[in-house]
């Protein structure tokens, strides 16, 4: 059995739902373009992975595996919604320019992950820690993905001029591919190198190695 | 929850609808609880929202701020301008639709509302125009001193929607400014950059024969020549989202657009 620490703690290097488990990308391409979308979309997911990993395990004895994922769904979904209203009335300009991705989180293979891989087989205490952590995890790597891109695509953070551009009467040539969403894969893999550098246990072994080819001759 | 009694079948068919009742149940009252509630809050976001919008393109708001140089809120400011709305056909002011409650965008979707046009007509790729729609004027001694025009054109990705303000001559922009764009960022997206923006206050709208004449040029004609009265610098990079940008402009203050309208406002004052 895990220790709360562990389960609170694992994910954000040792177990990254980003870096290692590879969810939840098609969210850190689309809202790291600057910091201020990132951090109310990290909040956003935090509060939802939270929330639905705590009232999954609340219900796990009293559901039916029959229909245990639609269930994990229609609790995912009703939380997203409500995130999204509350995001709506009280941080409009930033909700306008998360337009969909917060309704997104619904189908972020991360939450729905937690539920079914954490909540449903833990009391709502560690499933709430577990959520809190995994949604931590997640925004460690959003947000080392939008320090990276909002300097260099457009010369600022959080909105505050950094790096004047050349097109504002400056020095800066801003890095147009770092708007676009590609960027954030080039930066999240070069995350992933590093991670496993520094924790050679996350290395995969290969599935197959290329034999040597012994008999060079036939190719000539 | 308590845990269930002895006995008791999870998997059987009695509790997959009971808890399938239960969670529908539970899920749209907590989700109804919190549209409704925040339902007056919302509303009150799009509307400052939409006001902000018009402000900005008047170049009545300073970059990144809410307040304007003298501290004036967005609810004060706005409060100056008088919403009207116009036919555009015949380019009057009508009562045919409450301007508060009215939405043009909606109305072109509506074939009732609103005209076919075609691809001569068309220049701005709308594929339909409402028949009423908007404008926003604030007077000045019982003079027109500011008129803001909602407009909108095909891009290269996507509609941009904004707002184009007029000085009280009806001829001079006073400023151009997009809510809603999905142009490349870093190229088309530009068209959000306060610098290239700057250059549309002062830009002549018609020519001497009252003609559209607005034009986004890679290279301006000299400085005080007639030509250079018309020219703004085109986006570098952005051909597309330029001639959007050009055809958008000339599509509403040109005949089928507030043309008509504008007319009869010179005419009369």
């Amino acid at each position: 059995m895990a220790t709360p620490k562990e389960v609170l703690v694992d994910p954000i290097f040792n177990n990254n739902p980003i870096a290692l488990q590879v969810l939840g990308i098609c969210s850190a391409l689309a809202v790291t373009v600057n910091m201020s979308t990132t951090l109310v979309m990290c909040a956003a997911v935090i509060a939802v992975t939270t929330l639905s990993n705590t009232a999954v395990s609340l219900v796990r004895n009293r559901v039916p595996s029959s229909i245990r994922i639609i269930v994990q769904m229609t609790i995912i979904a009703s939380l997203v919604i409500v995130v999204d209203q509350i995001l709506q009335a009280v941080a409009y300009d930033i909700s306008k320019s998360l337009s969909v991705f917060v309704g997104l989180i619904i189908t972020n293979c991360i939450v729905m992950g937690r539920a079914e891989a954490f909540a449903m087989q833990n009391g709502p205490w560690l499933s709430a820690l577990d959520g809190f952590g995994t949604a931590l995890g997640y925004s460690v790597m959003l947000v080392a993905v939008a320090l990276i891109r909002e300097p260099l695509g457009s010369g600022t953070l959080l909105g505050f001029e950094l790096l004047p551009r050349v097109a504002d009467g400056g020095w800066y040539q801003a890095n147009g591919m770092m708007l676009l969403a590609p960027s954030a894969f080039f930066i999240i893999g070069l995350f992933i190198w590093a991670i496993r550098v520094w924790k050679k246990d996350q290395i995969e072994e290969a599935e197959y190695e290329i034999e040597p080819n012994l008999q060079y001759k036939e190719a000539m | 929850m308590p845990d269930p009694k002895p006995g008791f079948n999870k998997e059987g068919l009695a509790n997959v609808l009971l808890v399938a009742i239960a969670v529908c149940l539970v899920c749209s009252i907590v989700v109804s609880t919190a549209a409704v509630m925040l339902k007056p809050q919302q509303l009150r976001n799009q509307e400052l929202d939409q006001k902000q919008n018009i402000l900005r393109a008047a170049g009545m708001l300073p970059q990144g701020s809410n307040v304007d140089a003298q501290g004036r809120s967005i609810e004060e400011l706005f409060s100056e301008f008088e919403v009207r709305a116009v036919d555009l056909a015949t380019g009057e002011f009508t009562d045919a639709v409450d301007p508060r409650a009215y939405d043009p965008i909606k109305a072109a979707k509506d074939p009732a509302r609103s005209r076919d046009l075609n691809d001569a007509e068309d220049i701005a790729t709308l594929g339909r125009r409402e028949n009423v729609s908007l404008v926003y004027i604030r007077e000045r001694d019982g003079e027109i001193d500011k008129l803001v025009i909602p407009v909108r054109g095909y891009g290269l990705w996507g509609t941009l929607f904004g707002y184009l303000a007029l000085e009280g001559d009806l001829q001079t922009v006073a400023g151009l400014g997009f809510y809603s764009q999905k142009e490349t960022p870093g190229l088309g997206g530009e068209v959000d950059n306060p610098a290239w923006k700057a250059q549309w206050p002062g830009v002549a709208l018609y020519d001497a024969d009252g003609e559209p004449a607005v034009r986004l040029v890679k290279s301006r004609s000299a400085k005080g020549s007639e030509a250079s009265r018309y020219e703004v610098d085109a986006l570098s990079g952005a051909t597309l989202t330029t001639r959007g940008v050009e055809n958008l402009v000339r599509f509403w203050t040109g005949e089928l657009g507030f043309g008509p309208f504008l007319d009869n406002l010179k005419s009369t004052s």
